[in-house]
């Protein structure tokens, strides 16, 4: 009986089943370890990281691969995200019980970065190409100055702001200090588990891989491939640019807080350039537009350098080395089509699709 | 700006806005000419500039060779770095889509600063200045220009030129105009296609070699991530000025180096990469292929 059912299901519907198995099968597999010892402090220290990159990776996916934008901001949603729910959960830890907090700050966190996603988005999407990417880039980048040089405080008259030092506050005495500047929160109380994180992969995978599989994410994979076809066929372009950046923004400020409560302290500088690279990278290796790839290099990737760490200085430089290499096996055109005819040989049927790319 | 307005402050700021500002042309020339020609984001040219630095703090600081001889040797260096990078690195991904060569080279910028990393320590290295001119002192000195400015101005201002030329009065440059406009037309015209983005990558790193002189000259602190800020501040300086534009590197790279300035002084040091990187979002949203780009208009 199962098995029939299995037969009859659409195939997207079994590809999605296949992708939350893995998820699921990760955590048991985790679990399983922990529980019998086996897991080191620094790999199990790597855990929320891991989740918080999966969610990032499956999020700008849907930016990069399904909309075809390419975005060097992601770590800016990220960095809203992260304070804002951080500030939440600074706040509201101590009265409200503490699964309402986490969820209201996870909450929060998303629907700040999504308001940042509309208001970015607006302007910027009328751009397109290299354009946009150097545009998310800036943004990224005014973010990270910004929240570096912001102090924000309360005391019994309400919030002060100030962009030059924490004197400028004029807090009274009872007064304290939440964001501080270049040093951002401190104090933070860790509230992200393995178990939220795994739970809001589901939620990420659930909302995401439902979008691109509706009319609104064939629409927007219509703009992908060809934009003025798009438009031609009386698709509305900027309310579905809008949508999948949106959405992108929302889940990456999601993990921003998933990452920040995993610290004891928050800092801008955590969320810079470089991290917006890193996450594109575990997008573009896992493969451009498959959510699945996405999940699966954002895990081996994080968990890489911790792996050779026994090589110590060499590490990042191998990571370099294995990141080109990957790049050139994978994409080069000359290798791929060497590629296909090795599978050809040993498979008959073999007919092996090109990775499917954005220009 | 709570102090009285100061007219030769304001210069001086401007000057040195100019100087700083001429380094992110030479760089962005870089990043321009790549981007036309190839098609692609170098995102390891900021390295190139540091190798260039480190070169050049060995061969001058180190083993007193003539400053002109040690920034030629860095040129000749950083110049085998970029055609090596671009034959090993870049030459197979050629037809692959872009986003794998931006990865790519992502790549190899980390593994040029982890290189660096290996074989000269993270800790910052105190750089001396190549320039050997003094100050040179205005209105009763009232304006001081150190003789790095002068220099970096005037050689930005000399190189634009010569690059001017050649790319318009010679067969070479000739066919760095044509890969441009389009490859596949140029290879059928007899353009040796390879040989020009190599010569193209080639200019662009010893470009990048005579910045980073300059740059460590004037900012004497040099470390494995040196480039890395100075090659987005130039990335979007190229942007700024329209991509793929050789006057509109320079334009954006001085107009970005004066932004950066003035603002450090007048309204925040800690804003002014905000500054700039706000009125790049200014700009490409009037002119969404920069102030001097060309609009390209797309067909079904």
């Amino acid at each position: 009986m199962a098995i029939t059912k299995l037969k009859n299901m659409k195939k997207t519907t079994k590809s999605n089943l296949i992708t939350f198995g893995i998820v699921v099968a990760f955590y048991l597999v985790i679990q399983l370890c922990t529980g019998m010892g086996m897991m080191t402090s620094s790999f199990a220290g790597q855990l929320v990281p891991i989740c918080a990159y999966i969610i990032l990776a499956v999020s700008l996916n849907l930016t990069v691969g399904i909309l075809g934008e390419l975005s060097l901001g992601h770590a800016g949603f990220m960095s809203v995200g992260a304070f804002s729910g951080t500030l939440v959960w600074m706040t509201t830890s101590a009265t409200l019980p503490s699964w309402l907090a986490l969820a209201l700050s996870f909450v929060v966190g998303g629907v700040v970065a999504g308001l940042f996603g509309l208001l970015i988005g607006i302007p910027v999407l009328r751009l397109s190409g290299d354009y946009l990417a150097i545009v998310t880039l800036a943004f990224g980048e005014i973010i990270k100055n910004f929240m570096n040089a912001c102090y924000l405080g309360y005391d019994a008259n309400g919030l002060h702001f100030s962009l030059k030092d924490s004197a400028s506050l004029h807090l009274a005495a009872d007064g304290q200090v939440l964001i501080n500047g270049a040093m951002g929160i401190t104090g933070v109380k860790k509230a992200s588990t393995f178990t939220v994180g795994i739970i809001l992969i589901l939620i990420t995978l659930v909302v995401i891989l439902n979008l691109i599989h509706s009319r609104a994410g064939r629409a927007i994979t219509s703009i992908r491939d060809n934009e003025i076809a798009a438009q031609s066929i009386g698709i509305n372009i900027t309310r579905y640019k809008l949508m999948a950046f949106i959405v992108s923004a929302v889940f990456a400020g999601v993990a921003g807080v998933l990452y920040s409560l995993n610290f004891s302290t928050l800092v801008a500088k955590k969320f810079d350039y470089n991290t917006s690279i890193l996450i594109l990278v575990f997008v573009v290796l896992g493969g451009i537009g498959n959510i699945r790839g996405s999940i699966i290099a954002a895990a081996i990737l994080t968990v890489l350098p911790e792996l050779l760490r026994s090589m110590n200085d060499y590490r990042m430089l191998i990571y370099a080395i294995v990141l080109i290499v990957v790049m050139i096996f994978s994409q080069s055109p000359q290798l791929v089509a060497w590629r296909k005819k090795t599978l050809a040989k040993f498979k008959k049927n073999g007919s092996v699709k090109p990775p499917k790319g954005v220009a | 700006m709570s102090e009285v307005f100061d007219a030769m402050q304001f210069l001086s700021y401007l000057i040195n806005g100019i100087s700083l500002g001429s380094v992110y042309a030479l760089i962005a020339l870089g990043y321009t000419m790549v981007y036309g020609i190839a098609k692609m984001l170098n995102f390891a040219h900021g390295d190139v500039i540091m190798i260039g630095s480190y070169v050049v703090f060995f061969a001058f600081g180190s083993f007193g060779l003539n400053p002109i001889v040690s920034v030629l040797l860095s040129m000749v260096v950083c110049t085998l770095l970029g055609v090596t990078v671009e034959r090993v690195a870049y030459r197979p991904l050629r037809e692959a889509p872009s986003l794998a060569v931006l990865i790519t080279a992502i790549g190899v910028s980390y593994l040029l600063q982890q290189t660096a990393q290996l074989m000269w320590s993270s800790n910052p290295k105190s750089f001396t200045s190549v320039v050997g001119l003094r100050a040179v002192s205005l209105f009763d000195g009232q304006l001081m220009i150190s003789g790095e400015t002068i220099v970096t101005i005037l050689s930005c201002i000399l190189i634009m030129l010569a690059l001017t030329w050649f790319v318009n009065h010679t067969s070479a440059g000739h066919a760095m105009l044509a890969v441009s406009e389009d490859r596949g037309a140029a290879q059928l015209m007899g353009v040796n296609v390879n040989a020009t983005i190599s010569l193209t990558f080639a200019i662009g790193s010893a470009l990048a070699a005579i910045a980073g002189a300059l740059l460590c000259s004037s900012y004497p602190t040099l470390q494995p991530t040196t480039g890395a800020m100075p090659g987005i501040k130039a990335f979007v300086a190229a942007v700024f000025g329209g991509i793929g534009s050789i006057p509109g590197a320079f334009v954006g790279g001085i107009l970005l180096g004066i932004i950066e300035n003035l603002s450090k002084a007048y309204i925040s040091t800690q804003l002014s990469d905000a500054i700039v990187f706000l009125m790049l979002i200014v700009v490409l949203l009037v002119k969404p292929t920069g102030l001097l780009g060309k609009k390209v208009n797309v067909k079904v």
